[in-house]
């Protein structure tokens, strides 16, 4: 039997390989090319009208793509949730590979674009006129989205960080917001000592989260230069947050429930998950999920390394692309402009996204709004500063998406065994210098 | 259909036939000796009881009870879900997990899953009936065709085919997935029906049951006496073999139905669009929407639709479970 | 991908069951009883035999040409074969033609031989999680199989109160899909508002996390083996029905006990059913993948990428970008998994 087999096989690879060279073929060809555009051409492609395919999953899109079809009835948007986060990466490099089948704007968060733009398979905005929107966005996502004078997309929206805590919780056990993070740890523990059922917040480690955290500290451990990539956990920033993070996990002060499950969603209904150190597109998440909560909860500055510091950092938040495979890109630079700028990034605020957009974030309806949730607060203002206040020059690996995929096989065993955040954290640098060094980078420690 | 077996025996002996009566006088003696002295206490008791016969035997308590214990076992999470299909959001969080919440949401639930987001819910219960239809029916097709050639015919590389069935399902389906989804993006099926309904049309344990099936069944005398009347090879499959292959032929399509109704993983892949998604990957796209930011958690509609998404599957399998049971009887008890 | 349809089936226990076929037969019951006995083993031995001694019968074949034989066989054969080749082969092929290969980020595709098989060979993270499934195969499928046999077999005694409910009961979760019953587990395995937690709350214990890393393999283990053990018993079952009753009737008169009908008669009767199914099983075992990939959402930690190997090709393939390491892996597993099964056949046809 077994020699049946490989003969068979060796005769279905004979045909295969013929087929997968010739796919391997049309792959090249379809993605290689690429042209240069000015602005004149999207006033044309509009004027002529066509289709526009959209993968994303930000809910707010809905409207503007309504609205933009309105506004230019010949083009046809087609607005497609093609998965959520690396599920859509995947697809949409599988459709690149492919040859076929990539959309013309893709929504890629701001932590992955490294992994399009490094292999140049989204076009370079810049050659549009994105350049002149310098100045429209917030610094933090505006230097997510450019190198030099390259601009591989636009900004879509922003999570500057804020610390939500459950106030209700807070009163009943005379516990003051915290503003350090030594005074996070004091708060954490009085409040599991008061209520053994309650934690301070919820962490089975998240590479998100942990990057954002060590960002605020001062922390930068990627450097990206090119093909030269930096990798290191060791520096001043990094072993700030160990310090305290591991304290946490020593005493068992942080509940081991995962983000997003439904016990997650119950912890923070019910008050045993007292607080939220998160991006400022929470708010949306907060006020359908948990609804039940409503009042309870309120929005403080994010608590800081060393006192008197106004420091913060992002947590996701994301961007609109266009694929370099995309079939019509003028008109997907027209949407991709549209979406993330003027009056379709109002929109989407007045929608429930948090903006990317410097005049929406200082615009004095966006500062007054009253958050019934929040018990009235204008949480928008502690958002604003905390945009203003986000760390500089931080930068993700090129490869982050893989990178965050094994967090948790290397860091994630500080959660769950002896090993230390410090040790974790070191297996996980090891672990993206081999990956980087196989994929043709330069990796240094 | 009931001639079948006793027609199939009587005509060529298996090869496995002539070694038995060499081996078995002595064998029996053993065993009945064997038998004898373990079962003569047992068999003391059961002469106090009315006399039943090994075909009919009496109902035990002690039996019903451990087999009991497996059905609590495998009820216990339906139930669960049931249960859980009548709260609200609220009572999801709130109340025990095993008993009823204060007021029952369940028609309320299930009106809301079904117009969720402009009815998303029945156009990928619609999406995934076609692609069982399509995908199951055809599998069962080609398993049935194919079944009845290995068993009836001696076809050069017959036993290949088997052997490399078996051969090929051991490589992983997770890695084929990407040289399947850049195959089938060339030939431009992806993001279509297509790209779900033709990995399903092969069933390789299908394949498998329909050969043993036709082996058994199908007694070749009935074949040959059809060739002999002249009856074309096609004429002589849809007359004479079809209808004793259909007991069998409902089972590959039922097991097939489940399979391609729970398909996952290559919907997954192959499909971008949510229009086109089967049932399994639309619950996972509103599991993963309370993950995003914006999103809204719907975890009352994901239990409801997964109840809602089981139920039909179950009542198709109670319908064609009678049918296929008396298909197998058929087969199996001769007068 | 739909090839395994089945997950794990059979005893191990039966393959190697110690009393050989047809001691009690005999006489007693003629050609019949021989016929679907022996018939219902030999397909599956002809086609699994790489040996010459378990023949197909010898068919008459007056007036119908080999040649003839041949093309209208294939010809019934075609439909599935050309599909099979269109969904298996060709992307086999082209998985062994990638793996030929290494694709980069930067600098890439270029030519490296055989340079994958002997990373793939040497790669702690592969052999982890080929162990941790070997070891889910040596507990779980057994015990999911004692378990459907010994229903199975009580359904078929006929001593069950109510066996239809019993039959249909069992079953249905098999009608429910990884993806639902991976979520229903999940919830109930939760620890603060799962059942495990309500448990917890109503008895004053604390009951061990089932998704902690020591017991996550369990856990999954559970729900494999909720989501097949009725599906298996009814593959069991099935089997056991063909068994014709008059082999019972001959060995009553012949005194023997309940045990000895199970061990002498049915157990060798749907030995057939069980070899073809341990084979699916291990192949089943080998490519678990649906219910860690769902459940780690809830154990990130326990449940590592690299927790199967199927898990592994996926994270290298779809995270990594590493398809052509991943199909490495997979043509390695896939080979593994082939010789296994094949000793498990040959061991289990031996025995016969």
């Amino acid at each position: 039997m077994r020699t049946h087999i490989t003969r068979r096989l060796l005769g279905a690879l004979a045909v295969v390989s013929t087929l997968a060279l010739t796919a391997t073929a049309c792959g090249s060809d379809a993605s290689d090319g690429g042209g240069d555009s000015g602005p004149k051409d999207v006033a044309a492609a509009l004027e002529k009208g066509g289709k526009v395919t959209v993968w994303a999953w930000e809910p707010t899109l809905k409207k503007v793509a309504e609205d933009f079809e309105k506004k230019y009835p010949k083009v046809d948007v087609e607005l497609v949730n093609a998965g959520t986060g690396d599920k859509q990466y995947t697809a949409l490099q599988n459709a690149m590979a492919a040859g076929s089948g990539a959309p013309d704007v893709a929504q890629v968060e701001y932590y992955a674009l490294g992994q399009f733009t490094i292999g140049k398979s989204v076009e370079d905005l810049a050659s549009y006129g994105a350049q002149k929107y310098g100045t429209t966005f917030t610094s933090g996502p505006w230097n997510a989205v450019t190198e030099d004078k390259a601009v591989y997309a636009l900004p879509m929206d922003s999570g500057p960080m804020a610390f939500f805590y459950n106030k209700k919780v807070f009163d009943k056990h005379g516990i003051k917001v915290p503003t350090t993070w030594d005074e996070y740890v004091e708060a954490a523990r009085a409040l599991h000592k008061a209520d053994p059922k309650i934690f301070i917040t919820n962490d089975t480690g998240d590479a998100g989260a942990t990057t954002s955290l060590i960002w605020q500290a001062g922390g930068r451990p990627y450097r990206t230069d090119g093909t030269d990539v930096t990798i290191d956990f060791g520096d001043e920033g990094t072993r700030k947050y160990t310090a305290t993070w591991q304290k946490l996990l020593d005493e068992k002060l942080v509940a081991p429930i995962s983000s997003w499950s439904d016990a997650w969603y119950k912890g923070l209904a019910d008050g045993s998950l007292a607080t939220l150190s998160i991006g400022a597109w929470m708010p949306a998440n907060l006020t359908s999920g948990v609804a039940s909560a409503s009042g309870d909860w309120r929005v403080a500055p994010l608590p800081q390394w060393t006192k008197g510091d106004k420091t913060s950092a992002e947590n996701g938040g994301s961007s609109l692309a266009v694929p370099k495979a995309a079939k019509n890109k003028e008109l997907a630079y027209a949407f991709t402009e549209f979406a993330t700028t003027g009056a379709g990034a109002s929109a989407r605020v007045t929608a429930g996204a948090f903006p990317a957009t410097r005049a929406d974030l200082e615009s004095k309806a966006f500062l007054d709004t009253a958050f019934p949730y929040f018990g009235g607060q204008q949480a928008n203002r502690i958002f604003a500063e905390s945009a203003r206040n986000v760390g500089e020059d931080w930068s993700y690996l090129p490869y982050q998406v893989y990178a965050n995929s094994i967090f948790n096989d290397t860091v994630g065993k500080a959660y769950v065994s002896p090993t230390t955040l410090t040790d974790g954290l070191k297996q996980w640098q090891e672990a993206g210098v081999t990956y980087g060094n196989d994929q043709g980078f330069t990796v240094n420690k | 259909m009931t001639t079948s077996l006793t027609s199939a025996a009587s005509g060529s002996g298996t090869p496995t036939a002539p070694r038995t009566p060499g081996a078995a006088p002595e064998a029996r003696t053993r065993t009945d000796a064997r038998a004898d002295g373990g079962t003569r206490t047992r068999t003391a008791k059961r002469r106090k009881r009315p006399p039943h016969t090994p075909l009919n035997p009496r109902p035990s308590v002690p039996l019903t009870l451990v087999t009991g214990l497996v059905l609590v076992y495998t009820l216990l999470p339906l139930a669960w879900l049931v249960i859980n299909a009548t709260k609200d959001q609220n009572g999801l969080l709130d109340s025990f997990g095993l008993w009823f919440a204060e007021d029952s949401h369940f028609w309320d639930n299930i009106g809301r899953t079904l117009s969720y987001d402009d009815g998303v819910f029945v156009r990928w219960l619609l999406n995934t009936l076609l692609y069982v239809v399509a995908g199951a029916g055809g599998a069962t097709v080609l398993a049935v065709l194919g079944g009845y050639a290995l068993a009836t015919y001696d076809f050069p590389g017959r036993r290949a085919v088997f052997a490399v069935v078996l051969g090929a399902v051991a490589v992983p389906g997770t890695a084929l997935a990407v040289p399947t989804f850049l195959m089938f993006s060339n030939m431009g099926l992806t993001n279509t029906p297509w790209a779900v309904i033709i990995p399903s049309l092969i069933s390789p344990f299908g394949l498998y049951l329909m050969w043993v099936f036709a082996a058994e069944s199908v007694p070749t005398e009935l074949l040959e006496a059809a060739r002999i009347d002249g009856s074309g090879e096609l004429r002589t499959f849809f007359t004479i073999a079809l209808p004793l292959l259909m007991p069998g032929t409902v089972t590959v399509l039922l097991f097939s139905m489940v399979a391609t109704w729970n398909n996952y993983f290559l919907p997954l892949i192959m499909i971008k669009d949510p229009d086109w998604y089967p049932l399994t990957l639309g619950l996972n796209a509103w599991n993963a929407q309370a993950q995003t930011a914006g999103g809204e958690a719907v975890f009352d509609l994901i239990i409801t639709g997964s109840l809602l998404t089981i139920v039909p599957i179950v009542a198709v399998f109670l319908l064609l479970q009678r049918y296929w049971q008396s298909g197998l009887a058929a087969g199996s008890v001769k007068e | 991908m739909p090839h395994v349809l089945f997950t794990p089936v059979l005893t191990l226990t039966t393959v190697s069951a110690p009393t050989p076929l047809h001691t009690l037969l005999p006489h007693s019951t003629p050609r019949l009883r021989t016929r679907s006995v022996t018939d219902a083993r030999n397909p599956a031995m002809t086609l699994l035999s790489t040996r010459a001694t378990a023949a197909p019968p010898p068919r008459p074949r007056a007036r119908f040409r080999l040649r003839k034989e041949a093309l209208v066989g294939w010809g019934f054969a075609g439909p599935f074969v050309a599909v099979f080749g269109l969904v298996f082969l060709a992307p086999i092929g082209y998985a062994l033609y990638l793996s030929l290969f290494q694709d980069r980020l930067i600098g890439g595709t270029s030519f490296v031989g055989l340079d994958n098989y002997g990373k793939a060979l040497t790669d702690p993270r592969f052999w982890e999680g080929l162990t941790r499934v070997g070891l889910f195969l040596l507990i779980q499928v057994p015990v999911m199989l004692g378990v459907a046999l010994l229903v199975a077999l009580a359904i078929d005694s006929g001593r069950l109160y109510g066996r239809t409910f019993f039959r249909v009961s069992i079953f249905l979760p098999y009608a429910v899909p990884a993806v639902v019953a991976s979520l229903i587990w999940g919830f109930m395995y939760g620890t603060r508002f799962g059942l495990v937690g309500n448990v917890n709350d109503a008895f004053g214990i604390s009951l061990p996390d089932p998704l902690s890393p020591s017991l996550v393999l369990a856990a999954i283990g559970n729900i494999v083996t909720w989501e097949f053990v009725g599906y298996n018993m009814l593959i069991f079952y099935a089997a056991l029905k063909v068994v014709p009753r008059s082999l019972y009737e001959a060995a009553a008169i012949d005194g023997a006990g309940e045990w000895r009908v199970v061990t002498s008669i049915k157990l060798p009767a749907i030995r057939s059913a069980l070899v073809i199914a341990t084979i699916f099983s291990i192949i089943g075992s080998f490519q678990l993948f649906n219910e860690p990939s769902i459940l780690q959402k809830l154990a990130p930690n326990a449940i590592t990428s690299d927790f199967t190997p199927n898990l592994y090709t996926y994270s290298l393939s779809f995270s990594g970008q590493q398809h052509n390491y991943a199909a490495t892996v997979a043509i390695v597993m896939g080979v593994l998994t082939a010789i296994i099964a094949y000793a498990v056949q040959l061991r289990g046809m031996r025995k016969g």
